[in-house]
């Protein structure tokens, strides 16, 4: 058999294995996707959309001042939500990859963080009304230890409790791919590190941290990515005051304009690619697994 | 080993503890709460102590339709969970081997991740809009999911086979086995455990997917979204016990899977292999 013969034989049966996969993106994500660049051109009024070739959604989307200031405010969680849980994910990383010593512990305790991934977020969102609420725990607390003398009103339904939930819902986001990260980082730099005199702290800065990069780099796009998209946990957490991109655009599809859903869907899809591509020059991914 | 602890690894596990109270302190409150006696509110203190929210469940017209929702949501994630393993491990086959497009694939995947869930929402409930199909769960509800835990079931197989040892394979090549053969007796077995994985991900990503079965799923609400839609009619602790019984569910899931998992790598390790057991 040539060369050629077997690679497209290799070719052949590896786009056989491939297709279900294939079929499924091609249909959901894919099609999905020109449908709404499609329909980002389309007209509609009170009643309908129609196929159309106008700028209009864009030109309204683009001219309305309450688009800048939806994307500043989202933005904005996107740097808060960056923040903590890479601060966050980064800690509880290093402990369980350089302080926890048996590997038994290890895959118990990261376990334990990775667990609540796989329970509901919207019940995850509901379980802060006790702890948040007007008469909540931390109100009641802080009243009993006489540090406050009225309910703070900002703790549920504020740009606060935006914050805190998307830290709570995607803080293992960081974790998990940090800890895999650090998980390869060979033993004998930090060694070598200590040998040459470095201290916990420099083997920390100067070691651990840059290899830990790949990891951090993958956590935040998924943390970029879920916070940038967001509508449902802006929605709950904020009572409905907040806005996000996210929300504008569910706000048109409940009221049926889906043309300008649309349009804003892609100006949001283009803000994505842009800031992950940015991301991605500093990671390969592949490498990762 | 036998140093001494540094008092940094107090701090970082003091740290620790205290994430994963962060973790798990909201939930546990909401347990104890969905006990809240029958004039019990939403917030402490508790008032008495009983099963009435429980009960208040199971009256369908007192809450909108759990059962219906519930056994869609389980009907629903079975089937994701199903599909999403056979693409999966089809996929993660393909990609062990040099094919044109293999890059291709692999961003349009990640693309499936990271993209806002709502552009899925969108885009399927607007080409069923358009073609003049009703949105249902079963269909494009069913894709929509897909997208979802269909990278997850990608990249876990990416991991597997990364770590893969391939003599295993050609042993049973030399041996004579034929590719179906060497891929059925060898290859799954040892990769068993980390299916396990798979299925995990596939049952739960689907049982509580929210964003992107919001405009696909038609006239019939799964679980979740069952639930965000009490979120804004429902003032009693019903709702906490309606979060409890399904995060109890969910857990038990988990356990059940995880044990799986465990067991199937220990009964690899204890029969796997006889290296070093043999008289020389």
């Amino acid at each position: 058999m040539s060369a050629d013969a077997a690679t497209s034989r290799i070719n052949l049966s590896a786009w056989l294995q491939i297709s279900p996969l294939m079929a499924v993106l091609g249909l959901f994500l894919v099609l999905p996707i020109a449908t709404i660049v499609m329909v980002s051109f389309w007209g509609f009024n009170e009643f309908a959309f129609y196929p159309d070739f106008t700028f209009d959604n864009y030109a309204y989307l683009l001219t309305a001042n309450v688009t800048y200031q939806t994307y500043l405010k989202t933005l904005k969680y996107v740097v808060l939500a960056w923040v903590f849980t890479a601060a966050i994910g980064f800690t509880v990383a290093y402990f369980l990859a350089f302080h926890v010593r048996s590997l038994t512990w290890q895959i118990a305790l990261f376990l334990l963080c990775t667990i609540p991934f796989w329970t509901s977020n919207i019940i995850r969102m509901i379980s802060w009304i006790p702890f948040l609420g007007r008469n909540g725990l931390a109100n009641n607390t802080l009243i009993s230890l006489g540090l406050i003398d009225r309910p703070l009103e900002f703790l549920l339904f504020s740009d606060f409790a935006v914050i805190l939930a998307f830290v709570h819902l995607y803080s293992l986001f960081m974790v998990v791919p940090i800890f895999n990260t650090m998980m390869r980082i060979d033993r004998s730099l930090i060694e070598a590190a200590r040998d040459q005199g470095a201290s916990g702290y420099q083997v920390l800065t100067q070691v651990i941290l840059p290899l830990s990069k790949p990891g951090l780099m993958i956590g935040s796009i998924f943390v970029v990515t879920l916070v940038m998209g967001d509508f449902i946990t802006v929605r709950f957490m904020s009572g409905s005051q907040s806005a996000s991109v996210g929300r504008i655009i569910q706000n048109e599809i409940a009221l049926l304009q889906y043309p300008a859903a649309a349009a804003s869907a892609v100006v949001l899809l283009l803000t994505v690619l842009i800031m992950i591509a940015v991301m991605m020059r500093l990671v390969d991914i592949r490498k990762e697994l | 080993m036998g140093e001494t602890r540094s008092c940094s690894f107090y701090v970082l596990a003091a740290f620790f503890a205290l994430f994963v109270l962060f973790l798990y302190g909201p939930i546990i409150t909401i347990g104890i709460l969905s006990f809240q006696g029958p004039n019990g509110g939403l917030t402490f203190p508790m008032n008495g102590w009983s099963f009435h929210w429980f009960f208040d469940l199971f009256e369908q017209q007192a809450v909108g339709d759990f059962w219906g929702s519930f056994s869609r949501s389980l009907v629903l994630g079975l089937t994701v969970m199903v599909l999403t393993l056979v693409i999966s491990v089809m996929a993660g086959l393909a990609f062990r081997k040099p094919f044109r497009g293999a890059t291709f694939v692999f961003y349009l995947t990640i693309t499936s991740l990271i993209i806002p869930s709502i552009l899925i929402s969108l885009g399927v409930g607007l080409i069923f809009n358009i073609v003049g199909l009703d949105v249902h769960w079963s269909t494009s509800g069913l894709g929509a999911q897909l997208t979802w835990t269909l990278p997850f079931g990608l990249l876990i197989m990416f991991a597997v086979f990364n770590r893969f040892d391939r003599s295993y394979e050609e042993a049973a090549r030399d041996q004579g086995a034929s590719n179906w053969q060497t891929i059925r007796h060898v290859v799954l077995p040892i990769i068993a455990p980390s299916l396990i994985g798979i299925a995990l991900f596939g049952f739960t990503l689907s049982y509580d997917e929210f964003a992107r079965t919001l405009l696909t799923s038609g006239s019939y609400n799964t679980l979740p979204l069952e639930i965000f839609g009490m979120t804004t009619n429902v003032t009693t602790p019903v709702l906490y016990a309606l979060g409890t019984l399904t995060t109890a569910f969910s857990l038990s899931i988990i356990l059940v899977f995880l044990g799986v998992a465990w067991w199937m790598r220990r009964r690899q390790s204890r029969f796997g292999s006889d290296a070093g057991k043999g008289l020389v």
